[in-house]
This record gives structure tokens, sequence and C-alpha cells, in this order.
């Protein structure tokens, strides 16, 4: 499994704000290494995030997001010691899924 | 009629209000606003998460975690250990950065060779992992201000050489390191530079290394930024924590005394 996400959710008012940092190359495909050959495309493609197991969002990305993404969203209803799951799946077939805890 | 050449006037004065303030703001301003946009979510909180795990596991033909290694605060130590780094270690009677210090743990507690790690290239192989325990380490100083030591002999000849190397004028350039961090108020490109031969205040200079280079996405150790600045001197690589990049962060960090340590950092 890949390196682990860095995931934060602290609420505020009737929503938490959930900042997630993926450790992840995202390789756009276009790069060429030292020989001239050109790097294989290897990027995050979907990442879900569920809230007490239950999906809230669903994001579809492609080669220009950049590396070590970077995403913060916002939860509507979640109360401190609620769960919020998030999980990707890259164009290779690799999987990572985090948990915290709102506080 | 009166009316739209009035509205003009004040549509012109509004334009050369806005521009004015639009000008006010230097382009220092905008290059930290957008590092302020970036701090959130820093990737170097990876490398931390991974330089604490590996302290913690038991790894290297030893088996050993690095959870012993005294980095000059007693064995397993951390917190406020990187504020007080280079320092004399009596065990190897030398004074040691956190770099050479890690190595010196690696072998000693988990059997790897120190000698074959210092030659790998900057994130390769274990050379990785020692970058990502110095991210860890130097976080956990954190709001730390410099406090490294100056009670041993070794220490002290550590500073004075490092103050002979920073004015060292030498390559092709004929470059030392005063030559762009010996005068206030200069700049490369978008990179201020800080005066390094004194306390360039809280948060640059040796307080802002270990740091994530966003132009690069690489995480860089207080080793690879000396050995770079000495790339762009034109001057040979140092060897990995050589004596010269000791001595230069014995005298930097002497010299920053009190500075606010806030690694690892977010750098452009």
């Amino acid at each position: 499994m890949a390196d682990p996400m860095r995931i934060r959710a602290q609420v505020a008012g009737d929503k938490a704000t959930v900042r997630v940092l993926m450790s992840h190359e995202m390789e756009t495909g276009q790069r060429k290494d030292s020989s001239g050959k050109a790097i294989p495309a290897w990027f995050i493609q979907e990442v879900t995030v569920a809230h007490n197991g239950a999906p809230v969002m669903t994001a579809q990305w492609g080669p220009s997001v950049s590396k070590n993404p970077f995403m913060q969203c916002a939860i509507k209803g979640a109360k401190a010691g609620d769960k919020v799951t998030v999980s990707w799946t890259d164009n290779k077939g690799d999987k990572r899924t985090d948990e915290a805890t709102v506080s | 009629m009166k009316h739209p050449i009035t509205l003009t006037a004040l549509a012109a004065l509004a334009l050369t209000g806005a521009t004015a303030a639009w000008a006010q703001k230097t382009a220092s301003d905008g290059i930290a606003e957008y590092r302020e946009l970036l701090a959130d979510g820093n990737p170097a909180e990876l490398f931390e998460v991974k330089g604490e795990e590996l302290w913690k596991k038991a790894r290297g033909p030893k088996n050993a975690s690095l959870e012993k290694c005294d980095l000059g605060k007693g064995p397993g130590v951390v917190k406020g250990a990187w504020a007080e780094l280079p320092r004399y270690f009596a065990d190897t009677g030398r004074v040691q950065d956190l770099e050479s210090r890690l190595l010196t743990c690696m072998e000693t507690l988990q059997g790897f060779k120190a000698a074959e790690i210092a030659k790998l290239d900057f994130g390769k192989g274990e050379m990785a992992n020692v970058t990502a325990l110095s991210t860890w380490i130097s976080g956990q100083s954190k709001g730390f201000g410099f406090n490294l030591p100056q009670n041993h002999a070794l220490e002290r000849k550590m500073y004075a050489l490092g103050e002979k190397a920073f004015f060292y004028r030498g390559g092709p350039m004929d470059f030392s390191c005063a030559s762009c961090h010996g005068e206030e108020g200069k700049r490369i490109r978008l990179q201020d530079l800080p005066v390094l031969y004194k306390n360039p205040g809280d948060g640059l200079g040796m307080a802002a290394w270990p740091a994530y280079r966003v132009s690069n996405g690489q995480m860089w150790g207080m080793q690879q930024r000396l050995s770079d600045c000495y790339r762009l001197q034109r001057f040979p690589n140092p060897d990995f924590a050589s004596d010269v990049t000791i001595a230069l962060q014995t005298y930097m960090g002497v010299n920053q005394k009190g500075a606010k340590i806030i690694t690892p950092a977010l750098k452009r």
C-alpha cells in the first residue's frame, strides 16, 4: 500500500472542514527522463470522501493535478467524533484509504 | 452634459487609487502571500510522518530501532535536539550535525554501513530515509530558539572554521558564502537572501531548513541545502557531512542563537 495520507478534520459551526495531504508522484506521462524516454503516467484517478461510512464526495482527477496533492472540502452536519474516510485509486490500480476523527 | 464628465472623473480617480495601492505591494509581499496560501498542506508533513516511522521501526542488519539514538540531549530525546546541533559527542570524539549523527546511530544501533549511505545521491535509498528522519527530528524543535553549545574546545574550533569557510572566496567565480549572504536587502530572482554572518531573525537561514521545495517537489535536509550552495558557487560538492558543512552549521547556528525554528518549512 502507498504512503499514508495526512487527514485533518475540524468542526466549525454546522460543518467540518476536511484537509487531506496525499503522498503521490502524480506523473503526467509527458515528462522525459535523462535518456529521453517518457516517464509513464501515474496519477490518482478517483478520490472518495466518506462520512461515517456514507460517501459524501467523489472526485475524478487527471494528470493535471500536482505531485503530493492537497485537497480541502467541507462536510455539512459533521460533528466531533464522527469518522471521515478518504480513499484514492490510481491508474495503476494502487489504492490507499485513511481515516480520521472529526475534532 | 455634466454627469458623464463627473462620473468619468470619479472613475479615473478610482483607477489611480487602485493602481497606487497595487504598486505599493512589493514583489516580496506577493511571494509571501503565495507562500502563505501554500503553507496549508505542506508536503513536508508527509516526510515527517515517514521520519517518525523510521525512528521507531526496527530495521537494518541488527533489526533495531533508532529509539536509543543520542542526538545530544540523551538517548531517545528528540524534542529540542535539532536546536542544539551541531555539538560535540564524546562517543565519537567529534562535533557532529544531525545527519552525520543519524549515520552514526544507523551504524552503531542498526548495523547499516554509514560510509556507503554517505555516498548515495540525495533522495535515493537510505539517503532518502536520512532526509525523512531529519525532517521529523527538526520538526520536533519547531518553535524552539537555536541554542548551540560552545562549551567544548572542538565546538569552538568548529565555529572558527565555519567563520573562515563562510568568508573564503574560491572556485571559478571567486565566490564565498558572503558573496550572496553577506549584504542586507539582496535578492536572487524571487528569493530574498538572508544575511548569514549574523542573526537574520526568526524563521530564516538555518531556521528554515529542512524544507520542502515546491519547484522541484523535493524534501531537502540541511546537508543537501549546503551541498547545493556549493554547487551554486561552482565549487565541487562537499562530501556528505564533511567537516566544512558541520563547521558552517556551527557558525550559523551559534550566530542565530534564539532565532525561532520553523522547520520543516516550505520553499518556492
